[in-house]
């Protein structure tokens, strides 16, 4: 099997799908001749050819609309946001005509999009750069999510959000992007919708999705090392549809919950979450659910103030250690 | 049109209410005024009479229910009338009332013994030992339901005490520890029954009302303690002769005054004297009270209640000795009013027929002090031409509030009580 980093893991799920169906295209700022932003499409207008690799103007809610209204008549448009963050501007477009065609024409139309790009912070890039609007996207019905933590599944996650048939955004992270692991060079997908058990364990479930699933494997090896716990931590991987039961069984098997995001913890992703263990699976707590987020104030500037802002393997560790008192 | 009635609030500090019994069933007619159960209250047992005449259409709280203040109880309308369904049966509940799945307390005792849950059952969580509810993790619970521990009275290891799934675990793996009433480590009687059913007792209003009454009194009232020793022959031979008397007079169904009786004239006459002591301490000032009410004391199966004798000060011994036993009746058949077990100014509480030397009594709030009465002893004494003789003594404990009173007030009010018992003919005058 190959070794890739997560930014090739990416590039090869597009080239694959761009090779098997000749409707999906590549637009975005800088995706064709600057090779995109973050070096995600590189080569791929060589390649494909700029009918398949577009340039786009500056003009999120202008391209994002473009790709809807191409989705719509069967084409498969895998547009690169810059930052997640730049979402905003079209939102109108993200989530009202791409989240309802589909109910609205009554099952005529579909809108098979893809939108994809970075969505984190950690990078020093500001408070206007560093959204995780994964919670806000998959608060509507009708928009799919998913958070890719490793090569493996930005790969899998790709190529499944690019032949599935509704709005698929995938969250990318830019300090992940050189994160190295196994891929296959064959044809696979990852469903959406499937969770997956990065790390089995007895003591305690971190429930985790993206970068935050890497920062929980590293803090529950520091866990298993300094304080003798056995933690099992599951990558959500998919926001929407969620794998409620993959969650459950590990709260059956440990019966003590600690819930990790990088998004903020008001509304965020692990509220959810936190109702879904009380609801489903009350009688198997041993402890309250605690929770592990970014610190709740907008994105922080100061780079070393950043680092405490976003989780930490430390701060993991000690919110962990309240949770198995 | 049918009218729903309610438990209604009884007393000021009532909130939940436990029918006693029915005296009417589904179907009868009843008239205003008649009487149609018997609800107990926190203080007492309450004739619960008809307001609304009519056809008994539904009676929605079984006899022994224990029901928050404002429950349904009954509906009266016309014959053949449908019973309406309580909007909200339970909706009404004060915030001070106790869950409304308090089990139905059977007549006969007045206590209910919970039977532990069985297993696989979801177990109500159930109040500690201290009143306060334990803590126990929802796995924990249902841990301890698979194997049959009572989760509730293991000691638990995580915050706060809280009884998580090693405590559990810990108490199944060790059986032969005793960690809680279910699992009991000594060997059992030969005949394999303990000396009561494991389990924890439903509590009543009175119950409630002595547990928040006398803690409050106990962590509030700065109490101290003083004891004097009494010649109680002179008090004994009064007694006898004047019974004695009484019997001859009035045959069998002749006065006979208790010793208790004399007891309490002797206080009422002591505090006259030192009237320092019928105070009441009203937060920022000393409230002197006018009349001396003298409660006192009378054991019940399942508890204590505090009737109280009115103006004291002013009755005759005989006129206190049939007000006492008049109300002793009403205590014992729980039909003591609420203002009859209010409004004291001043508490004795005797525990002398049981043989107790002597004792002292927390303080009944809002009374300066309570006057504890221990048993008359026959033992050696010495007397004014200091022999050693066989005298009759009796221990008096007196629990004073600091607040209100100091020692020496006290003891003052003690040499006049001492005086009055050891010179009884005074209290006939």
């Amino acid at each position: 099997m190959a070794v890739m980093t997560y930014r090739e893991a990416l590039r090869a799920a597009m080239r694959e799908e761009l090779r098997r169906d000749e409707n999906v295209v590549l637009m975005g700022e800088e995706v064709a001749q600057f090779n995109g932003a973050y070096k995600v499409t590189e080569g791929l207008l060589k390649e494909f050819g700029p009918k398949r690799v577009v340039d786009t103007p500056i003009s999120e809610a202008g391209f994002i609309g473009l790709g809807i209204g191409a989705s719509m008549l069967g084409i498969r448009p895998v547009m690169e946001l810059m930052f997640w963050s730049f979402s905003y501007v079209a939102f109108d477009q993200i989530v009202n005509n791409a989240g309802n065609i589909r109910y609205m024409s009554g099952g005529l139309i579909n809108c098979p999009i893809v939108i994809r790009g970075p969505a984190n912070g950690g990078t020093n890039v500001g408070a206007t750069h560093s959204h995780t609007p994964e919670a806000i996207l998959a608060s509507h019905p009708g928009i799919k999510v998913v958070c890719p933590a490793t090569p493996y599944d930005a790969k899998g996650l790709m190529k499944a959000a690019i032949r599935d048939n509704d709005p698929v955004y995938v969250m990318e992270n830019t300090i992940l992007y050189n994160d190295k692991g196994e891929v296959p060079e064959d044809d696979y997908v990852v469903p959406l919708g499937v969770a997956d058990v990065k790390r089995q364990g007895e003591d305690l479930t971190i429930v985790a999705h993206g970068r935050a699933v890497i920062t929980s494997l590293k803090a529950a090896e520091i866990l298993e090392a300094e304080h003798g716990v056995s933690v099992e931590v599951v990558d959500l991987r998919s926001i929407r549809p969620l794998d409620e039961e993959t969650v459950l069984a590990s709260v059956r098997k440990t019966h003590r919950v600690l819930l990790v995001e990088e998004n903020k913890p008001f509304c965020g992703v692990d509220a959810q979450i936190a109702y879904l263990i009380q609801s489903r699976a009350f009688d198997e707590l041993d402890a309250p659910i605690h929770r592990v987020s970014s610190v709740d104030a907008p994105q922080i500037y100061c780079k070393r103030l950043e680092d405490q802002q976003i989780p930490n393997p430390a701060r993991v560790v000690a919110e962990a250690l309240k949770v198995l008192a | 049109m049918a009218e729903i009635i309610d438990m209604p609030k009884l007393s000021d500090t009532m909130s939940v209410g436990t029918l006693v019994k029915w005296n009417v069933k589904e179907g009868q007619e009843v008239a205003f005024g008649d009487i149609l159960g018997e609800v107990e209250t926190d203080k007492a047992t309450m004739e619960l009479s008809c307001t609304v005449p009519g056809t008994v259409l539904k009676i929605y709280a079984a006899a022994g229910a224990q029901l928050p203040v404002g429950a349904p109880i009954l509906a009266v309308g016309k014959k053949g009338e449908k019973a309406p369904e309580p909007s909200a049966p339970a909706a009404k509940e004060s915030p001070k009332a106790p869950a409304a799945a308090t089990p139905p307390i059977p007549e006969t005792t007045g206590v209910a013994c919970v039977p532990p849950a069985p297993a696989g059952g979801t177990a109500p969580s159930r109040p500690a030992a201290d009143g306060t509810r334990a803590k126990v993790s929802p796995y924990a619970r249902r841990m301890a339901e698979k194997a049959a521990l009572n989760a509730s009275a293991l000691s638990g290891t995580g915050p706060g005490g809280r009884v998580v799934a090693r405590d559990v675990a810990a108490a199944a793996a060790a059986p032969a520890a005793p960690s809680g009433p279910v699992n009991v480590s000594v060997p059992p009687p030969a005949d394999g029954k303990g000396v009561q059913t494991d389990g924890d007792l439903a509590v009543g209003g009175m119950r409630q009302t002595i547990a928040r009454r006398l803690l409050e009194s106990k962590v509030t009232v700065p109490h101290f303690y003083l004891e004097v020793e009494v010649d109680a022959a002179p008090l004994m031979a009064m007694r006898e002769s004047i019974n004695r008397r009484l019997a001859e007079a009035e045959g069998k169904d002749a006065l006979k005054l208790s010793v208790n009786d004399f007891i309490l004239k002797a206080s009422a006459e002591a505090l006259r004297q030192v009237p320092a002591v019928n105070c009441s301490w009203a937060g920022t000032s000393i409230r002197q009270h006018g009349a001396v009410h003298l409660s006192f004391g009378v054991a019940l199966d399942d508890g204590l209640v505090t009737p109280v004798i009115r103006d004291a000060h002013a009755k005759s011994l005989r006129e206190i000795a049939i007000d006492a036993k008049t109300l002793i009746g009403k205590a014992r058949a729980k039909k003591l009013t609420p203002a009859e077990m209010s409004g004291s100014t001043f508490t004795v509480t005797n525990l002398g027929m049981y043989g107790v030397s002597g004792f002292f009594g927390i303080i009944n709030v809002p009374n300066a002090a309570i006057l504890s009465v221990g048993a008359t002893v026959k033992k050696p004494v010495v007397d004014a031409h200091d022999r050693i003789v066989v005298g009759q003594r009796m221990t008096l404990g007196l629990s004073g509030d600091h607040r209100v009173i100091d020692g020496a007030v006290a003891a003052q009010f003690l040499q006049a009580l001492k005086k009055s018992l050891e010179e009884p003919t005074a209290m006939l005058i």
